[in-house]
């Protein structure tokens, strides 16, 4: 401590002290920052070999550079812009076989992947290496059993249910486009469509509902599909139009068909 | 004169064959009749009595026994498996059931013996009224509903002697003070249905909690509130609302109200959004927003379902219950369905450590309309 008091007055002593200062405010910004968009490692010959794979499948509507390309029928895109959406948006929109889209419509519906998971993979890639954006979740992000089922559900029916349904069904939006059924939804590609917003879902991004949040809204999803029927059939859930169909179409008609049978003669 | 006036009506009718058979069909057009209407229809009385099989047939009545004592057999089968099976199956088990799933098995077989032993009683019932018992058809007319005179005149007879020994006519003070007092005395009948209403809604309907809570003078203070997260309740930065999210948020403090939570979470439940500046359209909507961030109230001003299906797209917000549309470029203007006027907006800004904060309450009522909307 004396070797260090006696030297106090060196010279060299202020330089050290500002790199100190330094350094301690470089690890501590670094520690405490937020963080910005997680970047995937990847490496180039996965971006190359994505941007390929891009170009062949993707680029007819999104442009040879992702850039967005317009129909030249008004002011219609055919495939918007796709910098900044993240390998998140990439690995949701061709995993749940919505991209490339069959035909313009509308909306893209959900059908069957037509890429590998590596593919994906590497489109994600070359689309995450033009900008930032949110990458794909990891295994524990969206692993139901670490989720709180119960609190999961009350922030589904304050943020979700108005249009997917209590049930997760999903319901009608205006002009034939439609919030989908949630069944059968990996918790992956439900935790990326929140965190990206595809099609006309608005974006849910972890300053909203922060990743744990995301993560028991999907406990809740697992948790109602895997629920025995308490009451026998759900009749899909869907509330009244079903339940109505059913008692008018079932009800009914056995009240019609006893009414004719205690009217009729005995032969 | 014409041709119809020489028809034949009344009792005048010439038989022209059997009755009958001069009706047409609506198909064959218009068609001048031959006037066969007879003056009366005729009671076609009981169509002809069928036998039926088992009144015939021993062996037939049999078997109409044995189908009918099988019902009765099988409603016994279903309750003591009703029995059976709510003292014997776990009220956790499950069983699959083709086209319906994983079900709660004690139910589905609850509700399957239930239906068993209903229908057997039923179905036995009927097949035993039907098969065996006496099918002899038989009119029961209906008796007059007019008393017998001599019971009318007997009647009157007791209500005028009723008047004569009350002296009800002869001294008409007791008469009007009986009737008035009778008839006053239902007003405290009524009177509660009418006081139980409630107190009057004041202005009650007309503020939210965005308000602040009523002064001594009957003012607001209408203090900036935070804007929290539903459900979480926690506060909102202006740089977490990116392009594209939608909010659901309820005023700061709501959840600390002793009492009446939902009733003020319903006048005040807000949606917040953030568009491209450049998409809105409407100058107050930008002034009341922040950086295009917007607050909107979310209650339907058609009946007050929570609107909060929003296309970040076509920025279309839609009410789940009746498909009211509001476009939020537009200040929320109603495009489509039965709503009458936009969603109110509240206006909002930053504090001082970047939070959504309110500038204010809603300059007017949220939700459906009523008869004072407006006046407070």
């Amino acid at each position: 401590m004396n070797a260090l008091a006696a030297r106090r007055r060196h010279p060299a002593a202020i330089a050290i002290l500002l790199m100190l200062g330094l350094l301690v405010t470089g690890f501590a910004y670094a520690a405490v920052a937020p963080q910005p968009a997680k970047a995937e490692t990847s490496s180039a010959e996965d971006v190359a070999a994505g941007k390929q794979l891009f170009q062949a499948n993707c680029a007819s509507c999104h442009g040879v550079n992702a850039e967005g390309r317009a129909t030249g029928n008004g002011d219609k895109i055919a495939g918007p812009a796709l910098a900044g959406v993240g390998a998140a948006a990439v690995d949701f929109q061709m995993g749940t076989g919505r991209m490339p889209m069959r035909a313009p419509a509308v909306q893209a519906p959900r059908g069957e992947t037509q890429f590998t998971q590596e593919e994906i993979d590497k489109v994600g890639a070359y689309i995450a290496s033009l900008a930032p954006g949110p990458a794909v979740p990891s295994e524990e992000d969206v692993d139901p059993t670490k989720g709180d089922p119960a609190k999961g559900g009350e922030l589904f029916r304050v943020n979700c249910a108005m249009c997917h349904n209590f049930a997760g069904s999903g319901g009608a939006l205006t002009r034939g486009k439609y919030a989908p059924s949630l069944e059968g939804v990996s918790g992956k590609h439900i935790y990326e469509a929140m965190e990206t917003g595809p099609q006309s879902m608005p974006v849910f991004n972890d300053g909203n509902i922060a990743p744990e949040d995301k993560r028991d809204i999907i406990a809740f999803l697992k948790t109602i599909e895997d629920a025995p029927q308490q009451g026998g059939h759900a009749l899909g859930s869907l509330g009244p139009v079903t339940e109505g169909w059913f008692a008018w179409f079932f009800g009914l008609g056995i009240l019609v068909a006893a009414a004719v049978w205690l009217g009729q003669k005995s032969a | 004169m014409n041709e119809q006036d020489s028809t034949p009506t009344g009792g005048e009718v010439t038989r022209t064959g059997e009755f009958g058979s001069g009706a047409v069909r609506l198909d064959q057009g218009h068609i001048v009749g031959d006037g066969g209407i007879p003056e009366r229809f005729q009671n076609p009385g009981f169509p002809p009595h069928a036998v039926r099989g088992a009144d015939l047939d021993e062996a037939a009545a049999k078997r109409a026994e044995r189908i009918v004592g099988g019902l009765f057999v099988m409603s016994i089968l279903g309750t003591l498996g009703f029995i059976v099976a709510y003292f014997a199956i776990d009220s956790e088990a499950t069983i699959f059931i083709p086209g319906t799933g994983s079900t709660n098995a004690v139910h589905a077989v609850l509700g399957i013996c239930m239906a068993l032993s209903l229908l057997g009683i039923g179905l036995g019932a009927v097949q035993w009224a039907k098969t065996l018992m006496n099918d002899h058809e038989a009119v029961e007319e209906r008796h007059p509903q007019r008393s017998a005179d001599a019971d009318r005149a007997k009647f009157v007879e007791i209500m005028s002697d009723g008047d004569r020994e009350s002296q009800l006519s002869r001294r008409p003070l007791i008469k009007y003070a009986l009737g008035g007092a009778l008839g006053l005395f239902a007003v405290p009948v009524v009177l509660p249905l009418i006081g139980g209403l409630g107190p009057l809604p004041g202005d009650d309907l007309s503020v939210s909690f965005w308000n602040g809570e009523q002064e001594e003078d009957g003012s607001y203070p209408n203090e900036p509130l935070r804007l929290m997260r539903d459900p979480q309740n926690t506060p909102i930065k202006a740089s977490e609302v990116t392009i594209g999210s939608v909010f659901h948020v309820m005023p700061e403090g709501l959840l600390d109200l002793e009492e009446h939570i939902l009733e003020a979470k319903a006048k005040a439940a807000v949606i917040v959004m953030r568009l491209d500046p450049d998409d809105i359209k409407s100058q107050k909507e930008k002034d009341w927003g922040h950086q295009g961030i917007v607050a909107y109230s979310k209650i339907c001003t058609h009946v007050g379902c929570p609107v909060g299906l929003y296309e970040q797209q076509t920025h279309h917000l839609l009410c789940p219950c009746h498909q009211s549309t509001f476009d939020v470029t537009q200040d929320c203007k109603v495009i489509f369905g039965p709503a009458k006027r936009p969603l109110p907006q509240l206006p909002i800004t930053v504090d001082d450590e970047g939070y959504l904060i309110s500038k204010g309450p809603f300059r007017e009522a949220t939700g459906p309309s009523f008869w004072e909307r407006g006046s407070a």
